[in-house]
């Protein structure tokens, strides 16, 4: 009975034991190597030449910040869409 | 009438009915070698005609082979039968028997010779992929897969109305190019459109996939868009308006699924947009771009299905798919997280992945046609599919916050599944040669020259710093968003109501008031309406042959002046 007990005690704790992946220390790594890779991408270019099709997509770091900016507008324009679209889950349910 | 060629759609279509009529271990034989049957069957089929017979006196041709049209049932052949090895432990035989009876309407939709077969198999996708919606069992899933019917039908309608035309004003039933240059063209343009969640009736898709079951969805992603992309390129090639619908799609795709809450339609939204790029490809319409198109169509079948796969083992799992519920799900279901990653990697067209090298075919293809604002877009585009699927999707399900939930992994055969499928990303992605010899016209294309690897690498990472970075801004919500479907699921609805309100208030006003004259003529009807009155008597046979001379007479004269 007691083994019992403490064997779940122990699978609960288990549970709720955070996972490597999601300790603070790791996450910080990995926003420094992300960070780095980040760098690295724009500063290849310097070594390696992108053929822009159109002139400005040739421009150093073009990519990156299009991207960046890209993204950003998406997400402004459906957070100013969800004002108007978003419902409650079950507002077609009557 | 037949050449030593079976019709592939054939075999599928006698799959669906043995597994209905068989049971246990031979069934799953069914399940698992009619696909590959029908595979075989497909790379039989040679170029041009293979099959004609007469129906209502056209001259139809049911089976014509040619390298896009293999390669399209191909790929629904494979989609068929990994399918079902990631259902057949856990489907219901139904809906197994039902995927393979719509399965072999696209089959059958690959090799129509002409308008008519089109049109036959079209309506037997219709029907049975809402059987397969309908398979969801739940309230939800019966209500949705009504709407899903009733969209479908609408379209076969559209559809038929074009080709009766087409067949009315040219004498032909040829499946040819055409452009939508008339009444005739436009409706079967329109009808096809429908198919592929074309605006403005996308909603159907995002309405009645994540109503499906865990395994119909997988069946449900690939055939009818997918099939869509095949009519268009087989009638539509070059249509210029179907670039700006495309781009439409891509990114309506992209915002609705940034405002989802729910996994699996968030992956709904996203075949929207990944048809988008497809769709827009055929409009550009050189050779590239229906490469790109082709090819497209055959690595987002495979990465699609993926993604819903391991949106379907979580679903399985834990009965959960609102994101807003789940989190943190890779401590206990390790493969179906790398499986998910990587076909939200290959749905990003990340390198080294199959979405590299086939969508960056149709973004070339705008650059060599000079579409600089299609082209800008497009990349626009890539960034945002990495934004609403290739992070958000794995991130919200797989880690995001600790959900508690500690389901285990997916079964052996979904395992195995998914497995087959990732390595078909990466495969593709790697080597895409074998890919590149099915496509329809010549390939001299290097997708990995290093200056546009680098370029995307830049676009797709700086979109993952953003994703990361405007978090705070994409914050879950208990809600779904309104589309165009509100103007029939709300506002028809209201009108409908008022309308009959109006009538029943109308019907009681003249019943009172009909109350009223009877009392007061009561004399006069009793008189014409009893049994000696002129209306309620008993005619004799004589004078009733009588009058219908005299009105005939009538009408016949009317008829001549």
């Amino acid at each position: 009975m007691t083994a019992d007990n403490k064997q779940r005690n122990e699978q609960e704790r288990n549970a709720d034991d955070d996972h490597w992946l999601t300790k603070p220390a790791t996450v910080r790594k990995l926003w420094i190597g992300f960070s780095i890779v980040l760098a690295l991408t724009v500063l290849a270019q310097l070594v390696i030449k992108i053929k822009g099709y159109f002139g400005v997509d040739g421009t150093f770091g073009f990519g990156a910040w299009y991207g960046f900016l890209a993204c950003l507008a998406m997400v402004l324009v459906a957070k100013a869409l969800g004002v108007v679209l978003k419902r409650p889950e079950d507002y077609y349910d009557d | 009438m037949i050449d030593g060629v079976l019709p592939p759609a054939l075999i599928m279509l006698a799959g669906a009915a043995l597994v209905a009529l068989t049971r246990g271990h031979l069934r799953t034989a069914v399940l698992l070698l009619s696909p590959l049957a029908t595979l075989w069957a497909v790379w039989q089929v040679p170029d041009g005609v293979a099959v004609t017979a007469q129906f209502m006196g056209y001259e139809i041709e049911p089976v014509e082979g040619s390298p896009v049209r293999r390669l399209f049932a191909s790929i629904f052949s494979i989609m068929a039968f990994t399918g079902a090895l990631f259902a057949f432990r856990q489907a219901k035989w139904y809906e197994l028997a039902a995927a393979f009876a719509y399965a072999a309407g696209a089959v059958g939709v690959c090799f129509a010779g002409d308008l008519i077969t089109l049109f036959l198999y079209w309506e037997l996708m219709a029907i049975f992929s809402t059987i397969v919606v309908w398979c969801g069992g739940t309230p939800e899933a019966r209500a949705a897969g009504i709407r899903y019917a009733i969209m479908h039908l609408l379209g076969g309608v559209i559809l038929k109305v074009g080709i009766e035309g087409v067949i009315v004003h040219t004498g032909s039933v040829d499946l040819q190019p055409m452009l939508a240059t008339n009444f005739d063209t436009w409706m079967i343009l329109i009808g096809i459109l429908i198919n592929t969640a074309a605006p403005p009736v996308s909603a159907w898709l995002a309405d009645a996939y994540p109503a499906s079951s865990p395994t119909g969805s997988v069946f449900l992603s690939a055939f009818t868009t997918k099939s869509a992309v095949l009519a268009l390129i087989l009638l539509f090639p070059g249509e210029s308006v179907l670039i700006w619908v495309g781009l439409y799609m891509i990114f309506y795709g992209i915002i609705y699924a940034l405002l989802e809450n729910d996994a699996r339609r968030i992956l709904a939204y996203s075949v929207v947009n990944q048809v988008g790029f497809m769709v827009c490809a055929v409009g550009i319409g050189t050779e590239m771009a229906l490469n790109g198109a082709a090819a497209h169509a055959f690595a987002h079948i495979v990465y699609k299905a993926l993604l819903f796969m391991s949106a379907g083992v979580v679903v399985y799992r834990t009965g959960l798919s609102r994101c807003s519920d789940l989190g943190g799900l890779f401590r206990t279901m390790p493969i179906t997280t790398v499986c998910g990653i990587i076909g939200a990697l290959a749905i990003s067209s990340f390198p080294l992945t199959s979405g590299f090298t086939t969508k960056t075919l149709i973004s070339v293809a705008a650059e060599t046609q000079g579409l600089a604002l299609v082209y800008f877009l497009l990349a626009a585009a890539s960034a945002g599919v990495f934004l609403h699927a290739g992070i958000k999707f794995p991130w919200l399900v797989f880690f995001q916050k600790d959900s508690g939930l500690r389901p285990a992994d997916a079964p052996w055969n979904m395992s195995a599944a998914m497995v087959f499928f990732a390595f078909l990303c990466i495969f593709l992605g790697v080597y895409p040669e074998p890919l590149w010899a099915l496509l329809p016209y010549p390939v001299e294309y290097d997708a990995y020259a290093i200056d546009k690897v680098l370029f995307y690498l830049q676009l797709l990472l700086f979109s993952g710093l953003a994703f990361f970075l405007l978090l705070p801004l994409m914050r879950r919500t208990l809600t779904i968003s309104l589309d165009t479907d509100w103007l029939w699921r709300v506002l028809l609805a209201r009108v409908g109501n008022w309308l009959l309100h109006a009538a029943a208030t109308l019907g009681q006003e003249l019943a009172t008031g009909f109350e009223a004259l009877k009392r007061h003529m009561g004399m006069r009807f009793e008189r014409i309406l009893n049994s000696s009155g002129a209306l309620g008597r008993t005619w004799q046979v004589g004078t009733t042959a009588l009058w219908i001379v005299v009105l005939l007479t009538i009408y016949v004269a009317l008829y001549y002046f």
